[in-house]
């Protein structure tokens, strides 16, 4: 609230006694007109006129002091002259008159100026980010010399058939550039959802960025101070996990496992009588198998996410619903496999074998919610792996023609033809 | 004789579409896909233009019309000078540097060459 100011006390306190202004400003040695300037907040009271003032009214001049709210009066006499049209000149007495209003106004000033420096350090981020930087470079490069080459196949009637062959070939290139250039900078403009006022990214991805630094081996790491609260207690949660997996899988127990069984997480937990999901994590953060990982709640929502060279996973906004992951979500208990391509359905697109296993729990018990979660396990398969589902990361990105579940158009693809229409979601 | 261009830039499917079209017109076009070394070759080769990548390896377009601008014997040569969008804080350091034009990648081929015609004493 912005404080009672002098003015306004002395108006009261010479009403409550029951004085008329007049005499009040004779005992003061003031005019009646200067005193009633006084009471109205349009005057600032000198400390000597206080001091006679106060004697007047038989109190202390300590009485009839501004309450404290000079930090916020100058905030609002700041917005008063941002603003040709405020009265500035009227501002204490605004303050004083109207105290809800003027400290709606002073709310708002403050929020505003939260949220301009929240832009601003975004607006530092989208600058001076070399990612986004080096993604607009490549984009651009490609556009410009596809344009050019494209331009020259088609208005250069007599074309050389050398110059013809090679400028097919330098569009070729440049397509495919621009294909994995645009898609880099969604990925980027996708984490962008995600930036917070300091800038920085959501505590998931802190925590997988720190994990990812470490190779995964994250076991006995020290959580570094610099992580946001909430990413320290997430990686503290994702620790705790992975110690009680070592403990249910050792070391030598499990890499006999997998010699028996090979990279297959069921048969795994099965053999060693370990759950599930921790025979997930052991496979997906062991450091010289290679595999990616994927974990989500019961909305679907990725919560845990361990990329691998070719296999995009989405950093915000829901993934492909075509990844086995949600059909082990909906089926707990049932291992789900598939062998997927990724990515527009190109010859030599990469292949990967996908487990997935869902399981419900019930943490309260009997009248409780039911939760569920489930893990997919991505493993790299050879380009004759058969049969095969096209799979993408996200609509958005993905460039799959004719897609059945398809949600939205991919912002990659130019001419709406080369997307099947969005699904209605019925 | 036909005049002599110099290409800096380091996108090579770029430089080879730009040396298409100049070489079209009639233009005898030297590229050079970095930075390094550009002024001895303008030295050596005493281009009437040189047309500049902003973004170079080794060595920046924006050091090298400085560099170019520095020296009396090239003081007054043209320097068509290649951007992109989003770079408007260096084609304004390029322009206090002495550039004589821009283009903006990605960028029209026509404009291209009336551009380089112009800076070449023709139209």
């Amino acid at each position: 609230m912005v404080a009672a100011l002098s003015g306004s006390k002395l108006r009261a306190r010479r009403m409550a006694l029951g004085l008329r202004q007049g005499d009040v400003a004779q005992a003061a040695g003031l005019s009646a007109s200067y005193l009633n300037l006084i009471e109205h907040n349009r005057r600032r009271v000198p400390p000597d006129v206080l001091s006679r003032l106060a004697a007047a009214l038989s109190d202390t001049p300590e009485a009839f002091a501004d309450g404290g709210g000079g930090a916020a009066l100058d905030d609002l006499r700041a917005v008063a002259l941002a603003w040709p049209a405020a009265e500035f000149a009227r501002t204490d007495e605004f303050a004083q008159r109207f105290p809800g209003w003027a400290e709606a106004v002073l709310a708002m000033h403050h929020r505003s100026m939260a949220q301009e420096a929240a832009i601003a350090a975004v607006n530092d981020r989208m600058s001076h980010d070399p990612h986004l930087s080096a993604s607009l470079h490549e984009v651009l490069s490609a556009v410009a010399s596809v344009r050019s080459t494209s331009v020259i196949l088609a208005e250069t009637d007599d074309l050389e058939p050398e110059w013809q062959a090679r400028f097919m070939r330098n569009l070729d290139q440049d397509s495919a550039r621009l294909a994995k250039g645009a898609e880099a900078l969604v990925r980027y403009l996708d984490s962008g959802g995600q930036i917070d006022a300091q800038g920085s990214a959501s505590p998931q991805e802190e925590v997988e960025a720190w994990a990812s630094g470490l190779d995964w081996q994250i076991a006995s790491a020290d959580i570094p101070s610099a992580l946001s609260a909430s990413a320290r207690d997430m990686a503290r949660a994702l620790q705790g996990d992975i110690r009680a997996d070592h403990a249910s899988l050792p070391n030598a127990a499990f890499r006999a496992a997998i010699a028996a069984h090979g990279p297959d997480p069921r048969a795994i937990a099965s053999a060693l009588s370990a759950p599930p999901f921790a025979a997930f994590r052991r496979l997906a953060f062991a450091p010289d198998l290679g595999l990616g990982l994927v974990a989500c709640d019961g909305s679907g929502t990725l919560v845990l996410r361990r990329p691998i060279p070719g296999f995009s996973l989405p950093r915000f906004g829901a993934a492909c619903p075509l990844w086995p992951l949600f059909t082990a979500l909906a089926r707990p208990m049932q291992a789900i496999e598939a062998v997927v391509e990724v990515g527009a359905a190109i010859p030599n697109a990469p292949r990967f074998s996908l487990r997935a296993f869902g399981m419900a729990s019930h943490p309260a018990g009997f009248g409780g919610p039911e939760l569920r979660r489930a893990m997919m396990l991505i493993i790299p398969a050879s380009a004759q792996a058969a049969p095969v589902q096209g799979v993408g990361a996200t609509c958005r990105t993905c460039l799959r023609t004719h897609c059945p579940a398809r949600r939205e158009p991919s912002i990659l693809a130019g001419a709406p033809e080369r997307n099947s229409a969005p699904n209605s979601g019925l | 004789m036909a005049g002599h261009i110099l290409l800096i830039e380091d996108e090579p499917n770029i430089a080879e579409a730009i040396r298409f079209l100049l070489g079209r017109d009639g233009w005898q076009v030297t590229v050079l896909t970095t930075g390094q070394g550009a002024i001895a070759e303008i030295a050596r080769l005493c281009p009437q233009l040189v047309i500049l990548d902003l973004m170079l390896p080794v060595r920046s377009g924006l050091q090298i019309l400085t560099d170019i601008r520095a020296d009396p014997a090239t003081q007054d040569l043209p320097v068509l000078m290649l951007t992109a969008k989003g770079q408007e804080r260096d084609r304004e350091a390029a322009l206090a540097a002495g550039v004589s034009n821009f283009m903006t990648k990605p960028f029209d081929n026509k404009e291209m060459c009336a551009a380089v015609r112009t800076l070449m004493g023709g139209d």
